[in-house]
Order: structure tokens, then sequence, then C-alpha cells
């Protein structure tokens, strides 16, 4: 009969491996980049991360698609910040370690009391409510200004009572560290939900809600304790964003933040349950790298966004997991060299692109200055002619050559998946 | 406790204006297998929406095992024991053979809504979906994503997850629907051999299939039940063949035995 037909593995050797490099990763990260700026940046990846992670048990695992996740981060930010206060004032005793569960909890709170309307509907009627929601919070959040601080947002000081084994988490580094622990720990219970009956149940209704209700659930009520879970994660990272960055304004909860996590979640892949991670990482090389590098960054993040929508829309994690499969079956050698020639003709085209647009930029904003451009190395002249036909010549060029490389590219793919695909068959004949 | 697994009492449905199903009664006895018949547009499938729950009737009583079902959720149906597959395919086209199977149990062994359990720890739950995949004949299939498998295996599994819960009475609408010949008597057997002692409902064009697995055959033409009765007094009744069935069954009489 079929017993112990059930290949249950209680313990998994890939995964014990995957999850302690993950752990040792974050552990000796701050060791490897020790500069004031990459701390600060690891534990805004860490907040980023368990942030994207929660907007994806709705975009990835349950197929909601909302426009409002950072209703649940910024209010769990809020409320982490007034016990911070409290704390500080000494009319509540809680330790700062725990200020993240308080944000938890109150994302949590929230998303039990939206979630219960928001929830009722799924699909284009879910995505209007939840932006309905994410404005209705934001407008309150300019009216109520003794909760939410006004424009200048409420501050606060994270060193608070005595120190404990020494932390007081004043040093950047030990935020990072804490930082740190709830992030592996946030992400092993988000990756444990996959695998547990509700997180299964929240797939299929993802899949077809209709033929849920004939297996006996509520669908209802699965999106809705889905719902529930993902404030809880948001709110957390919320709360350690309160630690981090000691400042929480109305921008927190606005439909900018809200956008930024659905756009990183997507282009992180919302398909695999890592890809988030990779998007939260990308989140803030953006936000603090590129946003330093060139004024125009939010321009050429929307240009990196449409080009992921057409040519990837299972995001980074899912062309890292076609690739992963190309080379399982031993056929990457085949391909390389196709993706050098992509992404040089990609660097030509962005190169010309990247100087025009730049110099619309300094003329926009500093034509003051003159009109001296520095562009990677080299001086343009934002109202030289030379200047503006060179830099078309090369973003044309570039395009060119970029299209021929994507067409190579593209039949080249297509004989492998073949290959690949008759390798399949001829072992499943085998078996 | 009811005599019937599934009793209907003067159902009606309404569009608008429109009357699809009018004034129909029906009794099913538990462990009867039950043919529904009738031309396009007769009110078959209406009739399996209104009794699995997609929609409640506009007048009547739908009881199941006694207790009654109209006007509650397809949710609630299901979990007093009533489950149905579809005309069109109805699976979880990105979930693997297993994963579908193994959802469709998770309710009925209690397990709800739980995040608390891995699945892979689910002994009875995963031991249950083996089974039912063996039984549905795709067990070489256990990893293939449900999208991935041809019409027939496709069909099978739609039957796999509708058995799945263990519910007493069982709805197929058209299962064999788009199936060759030979598909279709091999999938017939496996139909037998899954709904073992349950109370089955099911819509059939097949004349051959009908009056090879029905113990009753309720004929349907325009919302009404016009004979419920064994296969050989439907065949000989009159007013069947003067409605709707006259050259059909002829035709399965000359070719089928």
């Amino acid at each position: 009969m079929s017993q112990a037909v059930y290949r249950f593995k209680p313990i998994n050797v890939g995964r014990w491996v995957i999850w302690s490099l993950f752990a040792l990763l974050m552990l000796v990260a701050p060791l490897l980049f020790t500069s004031n700026l990459s701390v600060t940046m690891l534990a805004q990846m860490g907040i980023a991360i368990i942030a994207c992670l929660s907007y994806n048990i709705l975009l990835g695992q349950g197929g909601m698609l909302s426009f409002g996740h950072a209703v649940y981060t910024g209010l769990g930010a809020y409320v982490a910040m007034h016990a911070l206060n409290a704390a500080t004032a000494g009319t509540l005793a809680i330790p700062v370690s725990l200020l993240p569960l308080v944000g938890g909890v109150a994302g949590m709170g929230f998303a039990v009391l939206l979630g219960y309307v928001t929830t009722r509907k799924s699909g284009t009627p879910f995505a209007m409510i939840t932006l309905g929601v994410a404005e209705l919070v934001f407008a309150m959040s300019l009216m109520f200004s003794e909760f939410f601080g006004g424009e200048a947002g409420i501050s606060g000081n994270r060193v608070v009572g005595q120190p404990f084994f020494g932390i007081t988490y004043g040093p950047q580094i030990q935020v990072y560290y804490l930082i740190a622990v709830y992030t592996f720990v946030s992400v092993a219970a988000m990756y444990a939900l996959t695998q547990t009956p509700l997180g299964r149940i929240l797939n299929a209704v993802r899949d077809n809600p209709e033929r849920v209700e004939f297996i006996g659930y509520n669908t209802q009520r699965v999106r809705y304790l889905a719902f529930i879970i993902a404030g809880f994660f948001a709110g957390i990272s919320g709360g350690l964003a309160t630690i981090n960055f000691e400042i929480v304004t109305a921008e927190v909860v606005g439909a900018a933040r809200s956008g930024g996590y659905l756009l990183f979640t997507f282009l992180g892949g919302a398909t695999f349950f890592f890809g988030p991670i990779i998007g939260g990482i990308l989140m803030v090389i953006a936000f603090v790298l590129l946003s330093e590098l060139t004024k125009a960054w939010l321009l050429y993040l929307g240009l990196i966004f449409l080009f992921m929508v057409m040519y990837a829309p299972g995001g980074i994690a899912s062309l890292i997991m076609m690739n992963l499969r190309v080379a399982k079956y031993g056929k990457l050698r085949q391909i390389w060299t196709s993706y050098l020639g992509l992404g040089l003709t990609a660097l030509v085209m962005l190169a010309g692109a990247g100087a025009m647009i730049e110099m619309v930029y300094h003329l926009q904003l500093n034509s003051a200055l003159g009109d001296q451009v520095r562009f990677m190395g080299m001086t343009l002249n934002a109202r030289g002619l030379d200047s503006w036909f060179g830099a078309a010549f090369v973003m044309l060029t570039g395009l060119g050559l970029f299209e021929l490389a994507r067409r190579q590219y593209v039949h080249e793919w297509g004989e492998i998946q073949e290959e690949i695909e008759k390798e399949i068959k001829r072992r499943e004949m085998t078996v | 406790m009811s005599d019937y697994a599934l009793e209907l009492r003067g159902v009606t449905k309404k569009f608008g204006k429109t009357e699809i199903i009018r004034g129909v009664d029906l009794q099913v006895r538990p462990g009867e297998r039950v043919a529904v018949i009738g031309p396009n547009g007769a009110g078959k499938s209406t009739l399996f929406n209104l009794i699995s729950g997609r929609f409640g009737p506009t007048s009547g009583e739908i009881l199941l095992a006694g207790q009654r079902i109209d006007h509650r959720k397809p949710f609630e149906i299901n979990r007093m024991g009533l489950s149905r597959s579809f005309q069109i395919t109805n699976i979880f086209p990105k979930l693997s053979v297993f994963e579908n199977l193994r959802c469709a149990v998770l309710w009925s062994l209690g397990y709800r809504y739980t995040f608390l359990k891995f699945l892979s720890g689910l002994k009875d739950a995963n031991e249950r979906a083996e089974q039912l995949m063996e039984m549905i004949r795709l067990d070489k299939k256990r990893d293939t994503l449900a999208m991935n498998l041809t019409y027939a295996e496709q069909r099978a599994l739609e039957i796999g997850i509708t058995i799945a819960g263990g519910a007493q009475v069982i709805l197929l609408d058209e299962p064999t629907a788009g199936m060759s010949k030979s598909e279709t008597q091999r999938f017939i057997h496996l139909i037998r051999e899954v709904t073992e002692g349950r109370t089955l409902l099911t819509v059939e064009h097949d004349m051959g299939v009908v009056f090879g697995l029905a113990d009753r055959i309720a004929v349907v033409v325009y919302g009404e039940v016009i004979a419920f009765d064994t296969p050989e007094a439907v065949r000989a009744n009159p007013k069947v063949q003067e409605a709707y069935l006259g050259s059909v069954i002829a035709e399965s009489q000359a070719g089928g035995h």
C-alpha cells in the first residue's frame, strides 16, 4: 500500500546550509563593509527585506495587489515611536529591543481593523480599496498632528534606560545587529508560513479562488488571515525603522513608500520566496547610492522597472532560477557569450542615454553653474551640438547592437530550452 | 435523520424574468448513482450550481441528509458533505498534482487555517494525498504542475480534488466532456471505483455511459424533471421519448447492447 511513500525528510541538509549561510552573511557583513555608510545601509537593507517579504505574502503568495502596504509599516513605526518616547519619559517600561514587536502588534492591529474591509474583495476591487485606505490614512496623518507630528514628524532617542550587557543602542553597529536578529527570525518565520496549511491554501486562493470555496475554505477568511500576518511583519519592519532613524515623518505612510514596496518586490521577483530579499537590498541601494549618484535616479528606476515588466516579469529571482536550470543541464557555457554581448551593448546604450538624461537635468536644475556636465569621466557641454550628437550616436549604436544581441540571445535561449525539454523527456522514459 | 442523501423540494430559479428551473422535486437515496440528462440548455448545470451553493434558488428547499443547504455558501455546503466537479476543468494550475490533492484534503482532516504546523509533518494529509494520487492513476506525475498535465489527466485530477475531502454526496458535471471514446471508457471505470459507496449525481451526454453507470436517471427538459426512474423505465417512458430521448435511446439500444 501507499504507506511511507511520502518522502518525509526531517532534516533537509540543503536547507540547513542555506539558512546557516544567510545567518553567517548577516553576522560578518558589517565586518567586511566597515564604513559608517555601509553599516547604515546594511541596517536599512534588513528593514527593507522584512517589509518587501511581508508585502509578498500578499502579492506573490496570495495574489493580492496592495497599493497601501506603507500604511502598516508606517503605523507600526509611529506606534513604536510613541512607545519609545513613553519609555524615555518613564511612563512605559519597555526595553528598546522589544520595540519592533510593539510595531508588529500595532501593524497587526491595524491590519485586523482595516483588512476586514479590504480583504472582502479580491482582484481589482481589492487593489482599489487598498489605494483608498492608503489615501485615507495619509490624509489623517496631516489632520492629527498629535499622533503624526505634522510636517516635522516625531523624533525620539533610542538610548533609553540602563545598558544591558553593555548594549545601549547608541552605536549604529549595535542597532545593526538588533535588526539582523529580527530580520533572520522574520525571514525564517515568513518562509515557514509558506510551508503550512494556511500558506498553501493561500497559494490556492491566488490560483483559483472559486475552486477553493468548493474544497471547504472561505477565501475571504484566508485572505484576511494572510493580510493580518503581513501586517504584523510590516509593523516589525516599521518598528525597526523607528529605532534605526529615530524619527518618523508622515511620508512613511505615503503612497510613494507603498509604491516603493510594490516596485522593488516586483523587481526582486514575487514568484519566488527569496525574490523580495533581493528587492529589499536593491531598494536600499537605489534610495541611498543611486540617489547620491544622480538627480535623475527616479527616472532610471522607472526605466529599469519598465524594462523588467516587459522582458522579465518574474523579476530577478526568476532570471536566476531560469539560469540555474540551464546550468543544471550543463548548458550555461553555450549562452554566456550572449550574456556578455547583451551586457556590453546595454552599457553602450545606457551610456548614451545617460549622457542625454544628465544634460537635460543639468539644463533644468543647474544651468546657473555653466554648461559643463561631468559624465563618466568626460566633460560634456549641455548646450553643445557635438555633445548631443555624440550622445545620441552612442545611444543609437548601442540600441542597434543591443537589438542584434537580443535576437541572437532569444534564438539561443529557445534552442537550449528545447534541448532541456528533450533531455527531461528522455530521462522520464528511462525511469 | 432523513431517508434521502439529497432532496430537492419545489426548487425554482429565475434569472431576471427567465425561469431556468421550474419546480424541481428530486429525492436521491444514499449510495445511489443518478445520471441527470437532458438537452443543452435544459438547466442541468444550473441545477448543480443551485445544489452546490454557487447561487441560491429563487424558491424551494434543498436538503443534504435532511439539513437545509439552500442559501448556504459553497464552502459551508462542502463542509457538510457535498463536493462537486466542474464542466470546465477547475484545478490549481500552478500547484503540483500532489499539492492540488493535499489542499483538497486539508479541511476535512481538521487542519483548517492553521499556520502553526508544517505541511510536511501532516502524516495523515500526506498519506491521503498519495492514496488519492494512486486512485486516479497520477502517482507518476506527483510533482508535475497541474497546468502541464494532458487534458485527460486534468479531468482525473478534477475528480481527485472532488472526492478528496471524503464527501458523501458527489456531483460530477460532465466528467467525460471532451474525451475520446476509449478515454471515456477508462474514465467511467475510474469514476465507479472512486465513488464506491457514495451518492453520485452526474450530468452526462454519452448515453452509453449513462445507461452503464446510473441506477436511476433524471430527465430534465426546460427546467423540469419529466422523469426520474430506472434506466429501463426511462427508456420505456413515452413522455421521455416524445420530449427528448426517442432517437437517442433507440441509437444506444441498437449500438450499445
